[in-house]
């Protein structure tokens, strides 16, 4: 538990620091990190120039199928899955089957997270069996220890029972999480409605679908004083309602996932199915939007969406497909290629987005490399240059449209409490 | 003196008013205690219960204390009557006023129904509880056992937990409360609470944290978690209910040593309060059935008596 990390570019946001310096690590506490640090002997020694030093990377926004969906994903293999991504946390979606809307369930979770090598936080539903008519146990699940709420996978069609859930879970103290989607307007449509589906011969999702739901429940936030987050903004509409709420001082948040900042609807191919999730990949117009947001601060977070799915669930016709990617092994490679490396955002920036913000929006004690946390940390390599192969996936989903794609970047360590979680051959 | 035509509420009633009904009741008390002191002061006049929504003992505590004031009392028979085929409130009130009814007692389900009443009828009416706004004999009765049991109202911290936002015993409670100079805090699930609520009285504090409320109060007061109201998506299910909203033995000490324990009735045991609560040397829950009878007596009389 004891290390001395060396020579690496220290990018730690929280405290203002960039620079490069050692750190180290005694009894899986960050004991010092400074210009330079002695070896005094029982440290393991890695050397990490050329290297970030970063808080470890918090995907707030992932599905571990566990419990009822174990052929998907299992929390052991997600959390396999989002160390190689460079993640020492996440927080685990309620959608699972049953959905996670008791304590009991929560303890459930605890129980499997416990032998695992990252945090697992959890999200509890807002309605019983996330069937949208009853409020679940939000109380007992708050003190079970979730990190949130949310109905992710579906929006809360009824706007009295969603406004009384975002007031119940304020009075927790606990934020809400949103997908966004009006199922009226999404209809039977499966992929963004636009060019590219009337090329395609598919059904469209209007982006007024996501950004309806937006709107509304911003107001509703507003109305109740409950904080707010929104899920996988994917519209330039959708990022300026947001942009405009938070200039109102609008308790919202948001995030943006790596596929929405990366593909749009264009890219469809041939019907491949691991192009197909929800929100849908948009227009090239609202990618674009989606990058300036991350870069100017209206967008908060990148959160993968990891969505793992068997073969069988994806080997169908487009419309009866599965949605989702497999998300976590690929995430931080795409913030460095499309983000970083193209100079949209800062290094500084990419670790707010992807540490420091979703620890502060979660409660989360993480997202900082302050002298006496715990020694959660990612070493990355920014210049590793490699293509993405969906068999190396330490998921159990390999449903991913990023197969070959070359890359720029990977996390070459993770570190959770002063423990090497996962390697690459180098570092 | 209570100089009023009516009983509708205790919004907007002076310290005196309500003071002259507690003073009245206490002489009242001893009538119920002691059957031979009762005199059938009322016994040339006549009264009817309106119950629009089910009630038995808010109905029946009326009708004891008609009874023990020698008073004819009625029930209409809401559900059996020319209500169902459709008459209207006023018109109902018109007719009993024809037959020279001195008091309608009248509980309704929406709010304002016994303003209405009173408004078309010479005779008294007493608001047995209105919609979602006022209970002022509850709030009355348990304003007396207050006073039997402290001796006043100055400075005195009340809590009352539950569904706030729903209940006519909180509100007239609150206004009457405020009235005397006690301070008031309702507490409930932030689905049932609403900051609005502080508006009711000069010293009313609105807080979702029950230990708030309770934490060194004199009187702790439960409401009762009504059911039908979970339409309105208020709370998961009565066991969260009662794990953070219950009146349990633990939090009942944070409030003062030697605190009342008061509860409108019925009580879901259990969930708004557990049995150790209930049942506590402290809890004055079937004192304030007693004193439901005295304080309705003392209301008849001083209305009664006008008509």
């Amino acid at each position: 538990m004891s290390m001395l990390i060396k020579n690496g570019l220290v990018i730690d946001p929280t405290n203002k620091i960039e620079a490069v310096m050692d750190v180290l690590v005694e009894n899986g506490v960050i004991a010092a990190v400074d210009g330079h640090i002695e070896p005094s002997g029982g440290h393991e020694i890695i050397d990490a120039s050329g290297m970030w030093i970063v808080p470890g990377l918090i995907d707030m926004h992932v599905h571990f199928r566990e419990p009822g969906q174990e052929y998907k994903e299992t929390i052991k293999t997600g959390a396999e899955a989002a160390a190689r991504g460079g993640f020492t946390a996440v927080c685990c979606m309620a959608n699972t089957v049953p959905p996670i809307d008791n304590e009991f369930l929560v303890e459930y979770i605890k129980s499997k997270a416990r032998d695992v090598p990252i945090h697992i936080l959890q999200a509890g539903s807002a309605t019983r069996g996330m069937e949208g008519t009853w409020l679940s146990n939000i109380g007992m699940m708050a003190e079970a220890g979730i990190s949130a709420i949310s109905e992710d996978g579906k929006t809360v069609a009824d706007a009295g029972l969603f406004r009384a859930a975002l007031k119940y879970a304020a009075g927790f103290n606990l934020p809400v999480l949103c997908h966004c989607e009006d199922m009226k307007l999404a209809g039977a449509g499966s992929m963004n409605a636009g060019n590219a589906a009337a090329l395609l011969g598919l059904g469209g999702i209007p982006a007024i679908a996501e950004e309806l739901i937006i709107a509304r429940d911003i107001m509703l936030a507003e109305d109740t004083g409950c904080r707010l987050h929104i899920q996988h903004v994917s519209t330039a509409n959708g990022i300026r309602i947001i942009k405009e709420a938070k200039a109102r001082g609008v308790n919202v948040t948001c995030e943006a996932t790596p596929h929405h900042f990366t593909l749009c609807d264009a890219d469809i191919k041939d019907y491949d199915t691991n192009f197909k999730m929800s929100p849908p990949l948009r227009g090239r117009a609202d990618m674009e939007a989606i990058k300036q947001a991350l870069a100017d601060g209206t967008v908060d977070c990148i959160a993968s969406d990891h969505a793992p799915h068997s073969a069988d669930d994806k080997n169908v016709e487009f419309s009866s497909a599965a949605n989702g990617i497999s998300g976590l092994e690929t995430a931080l490679p795409l913030a460095l290629t499309e983000l970083y490396h193209t100079g949209i955002i800062s290094s500084a920036r990419l670790v707010e987005l992807m540490s420091a913000n979703p620890a502060r929006i979660l409660g989360f004690a993480g997202g900082s490399l302050a002298v006496g946390k715990a020694a959660d940390i990612t070493i990355i390599n920014p210049d590793a240059e490699y293509k993405i192969d969906v068999c190396s996936f330490r998921s159990k989903g390999k449903n991913s449209p990023f197969d070959c794609r070359p890359v720029k970047g990977r996390a070459e360590r993770t570190i959770r409490a002063g423990k090497t979680i996962y390697r690459e051959n180098v570092c | 003196m209570y100089n009023h035509k009516d009983l509708l509420g205790l919004r907007g009633l002076m310290k005196d008013d309500i003071l002259s009904i507690l003073d009245n009741a206490r002489l009242m008390k001893k009538r119920v205690e002691n059957p031979s002191l009762r005199s059938p002061s009322l016994e040339r006049h006549s009264a009817v219960t309106l119950f629009y929504e089910c009630s038995t003992r808010t109905r029946m505590s009326f009708t004891m204390a008609a009874e023990y004031l020698g008073m004819r009392i009625n029930d209409l028979g809401v559900s059996a009557s020319s209500v169902q085929k459709g008459e209207r409130l006023i018109d109902t009130g018109k007719t009993l006023d024809a037959m020279g009814v001195s008091v309608m007692i009248m509980r309704h389900n929406l709010t304002g129904a016994a303003h209405l009443l009173a408004k078309h009828v010479r005779a008294a009416v007493i608001n047995g509880g209105d919609g979602c706004n006022e209970h002022p004999t509850q709030a009355l009765l348990d304003m007396f056992t207050i006073a039997e049991k402290k001796g006043g109202f100055d400075g005195l911290k009340v809590a009352i937990i539950g569904d706030i936002i729903h209940s006519r015993v909180a509100r007239s409670n609150a206004f009457g409360l405020s009235a005397l100079g006690a301070r008031v805090f309702l507490a409930g699930p932030p689905t049932l609470i609403s900051r609005h609520f502080e508006r009711l009285g000069p010293s009313v504090t609105v807080t979702d944290s029950v230990n708030e409320a309770v934490r060194d109060a004199d009187v702790i007061m439960g409401l009762r978690v009504q059911l039908e109201r979970q339409k309105a998506a208020a709370f998961p299910d009565l066991r969260e209910y009662a794990r953070f909203y219950g009146i349990t033995a633990e939090i009942l000490e944070m409030a003062k040593p030697g605190a009342l324990i008061m509860h409108p009735a019925p009580v879901n045991r259990g969930v708004e309060m557990t049995s150790e609560v209930i049942d506590h040397d402290r809890s004055v829950i079937n004192e304030q059935v007693t004193n439901g009878v005295a304080v309705r007596m003392a209301v008849l009389e001083m209305l009664g008596a006008r008509g």
